[in-house]
């Protein structure tokens, strides 16, 4: 078994619902605590399992916002494994989900600088690493019902941007999907193969911007007078 | 990378420790250079010990858990860190059979404590070469990622112990020609290595924005990082020193490092007192001391690509090349290149 997300950046609003399901779930999950520094400060921060950025990609006019969240991506060539001089990260053999004892990490912080997608995060309070645990408190959870053994994650998204499967299985939803939509990995150059996989924007019509107003001078001004009158 | 304070007195303390336990070795087993008296065999040996133990002690300063700091020996099969805490641990009992039998014996030491002194001196390269792997192993640090790093932390360790292995010769009397020589040599040999890294890293090349984001073949800015504070990773990651103090620093490494040295080895085998070689020795540390600094500052973590630095080189406030959002350009006929299948990055590869 490979058990990975499939994330799907069409789809994807930004919402960050995700990363707050996450933290949520793990906080008072089998990982500890998620502590948060200054969360009542100027400057709170914390840790988080699942990180959500923005970009635009291309130049404007065909430019596209893309929300790209990003968890551990339970890479086949585990660098952050094979680093861990304690022992304390490992690979599962039975399902690939990579995971911290927290009992034998000594906080070297070594892990996270192996990890090209920035997936671990030190907790400074308990002085250990701590990442994504693909929800394993939750998925083999047989006191639940079978539709809610999915990552939090995965269930709470409210664009259905996420996807959680075994990759090993070509029949299930994520191998059909990263199929069917062309699914691409992060730096797969660094060769740490990561199961985690992306589906690309799909290409839509164009959205037509003949009716904006040209920027020009007469508007300009009529735009400046009509400011200028209404204060 | 952010640069721990704990992590650079390590590297360089032991490093000098491990470099001159290097030249006692040489000079005392293999019979290079005047005979050494009891007390500067000693003298040298517990400079040694003593500089690699402090630097170890130091090393335990950037753990955030030292309670479970006994488990790094662990991993051995696997980890570079592992391994280097195996080796320096294994250089010990080794050493300390050198040292007894230097202890009881003086300089005509038995066969059995020559051989552990041997295999100690080996050790001690295997254990620079692990702390330069520990490095040089990450993939993630374009920087890092090359050859050149082991050989720095094995040539810096040489070099600096050399200039201490000097150093403490003319307390006792016993500096000769040699002493200065190789000291020189050592220096000489490091600057040229350390050069070439600079030159390497100058020019170094790998992932991007693109390949890190997928979108091939758009340019792509950050938008928002999702986060108003820092975090882990821009705290340990973000570090981004400005260009003129890191070249500033880099002519400090050089000058102290290895310019100064040379020349103060240089007057004294012109004939200034030999006891000028303590400041070679000093000015050697603080060089190197600058050099681990910029060691860390200049390692760019392809982390930074997700926080908007375009490639795994530059700064996290170099822009992205083309047009960005503002720019008024309001031609419809560029709307319709989206039919014609000119979209941005649509699918990555």
């Amino acid at each position: 078994m490979r058990l990975g997300l499939v994330i799907d950046m069409d789809t994807c609003v930004g919402c960050h619902a995700c990363a707050v399901a996450c933290k949520q779930w793990n906080t008072s999950g089998t990982t500890g605590a998620l502590t948060d520094y200054r969360p009542y400060g100027e400057d709170p921060s914390g840790v988080w399992f699942n990180r959500v950025r923005h970009y635009e990609v291309g130049d404007y006019p065909n430019n596209k916002t893309v929300n790209i969240p990003m968890s551990c991506m339970h890479c086949q060539h585990a660098d952050c494994v094979n680093v861990c001089p304690t022992g304390a990260s490992y690979k599962r053999p039975e399902d690939g989900i990579v995971l911290v004892d927290q009992d034998k990490c000594m906080g070297c912080n070594y892990c996270a600088w192996a990890c090209p997608y920035g997936a671990r995060e030190l907790d400074r309070e308990d002085g250990v690493m701590k990442k994504c645990t693909l929800c394993v408190d939750r998925i083999y959870d047989e006191a639940l019902p079978p539709e809610e053994r999915q990552p939090a994650c995965v269930i709470t998204c409210p664009a259905h941007a996420r996807f959680f499967g075994d990759f090993d299985d070509d029949n299930s939803e994520v191998s059909r999907l990263v199929r069917e939509r062309g699914g691409v990995k992060q730096m797969p150059e660094l060769g740490y193969k990561p199961v985690n996989t992306y589906l690309p924007p799909r290409i839509t019509r164009p959205i037509p911007i003949d009716d904006v107003r040209a920027n020009r001078v007469v508007s300009s001004v009529k735009d400046w007078v009509n400011k200028m009158v209404a204060r | 990378m952010h640069p721990a304070f704990s992590v650079i007195l390590f590297t360089v303390i032991s490093g000098a420790g491990y470099g001159l336990f290097i030249l006692l070795a040489a000079f005392h087993l293999a019979g290079i250079g005047p005979a050494m008296s009891h007390g500067e065999l000693l003298a040298h040996g517990v400079a040694s010990l003593g500089l690699i133990t402090l630097g170890l002690v130091f090393s335990t300063g950037h753990l955030a858990n030292k309670k479970n700091a006994w488990r790094s020996f662990m991993r051995f099969k696997t980890s570079w860190l592992s391994r280097e805490a195996v080796f320096a641990v294994l250089f010990y009992p080794f050493a300390g059979i050198y040292g007894l039998g230097v202890l009881l014996q003086g300089a005509a030491i038995g066969p059995l404590p020559a051989l552990a002194g041997v295999i100690a001196a080996v050790l001690a390269v295997i254990t620079l070469f692990s702390t330069g792997m520990i490095y040089g192993c990450l993939k993630t640090i374009r920087q890092w990622n090359t050859a050149l790093t082991p050989a720095n932390y094995i040539m810096l360790g040489i070099a600096t112990g050399a200039t201490l292995f000097a150093a403490i010769a003319t307390v006792f009397g016993n500096a000769t020609t040699l002493h200065a020589g190789v000291a020189m040599v050592a220096l000489v040999a490091a600057a040229v290595l350390k050069g070439i890294y600079y030159f390497w890293i100058s020019r170094v090349n790998g992932p991007t924005i693109n390949t890190a984001t997928t979108f091939n073949r758009a340019t792509v800015r950050l938008l928002d990082t999702g986060h108003t504070a820092g975090t882990f990773l821009t705290d340990e990651f973000g570090y981004d020193p400005r260009k003129d103090t890191i070249d500033n620093v880099k002519m400090g490494v050089f000058l102290l490092g290895f310019v100064a040295p040379v020349l103060v080895f240089a007057s004294i085998l012109s004939g200034a007192p030999a006891g000028i070689a303590w400041l070679a020795a000093v000015s050697s540390l603080v060089g190197i001391g600058m050099e681990r600094w910029l060691f860390f500052a200049e390692a760019k973590h392809v982390v930074r690509l997700y926080h908007g630095a375009q490639t795994c080189t530059n700064s996290l406030a170099e822009p992205a090349r083309g047009r960005t959002t503002v720019a008024p350009v309001t031609d419809p006929t560029d709307a319709r290149r989206w039919e014609l299948g000119d979209t941005p990055g649509g699918s990555g590869s």
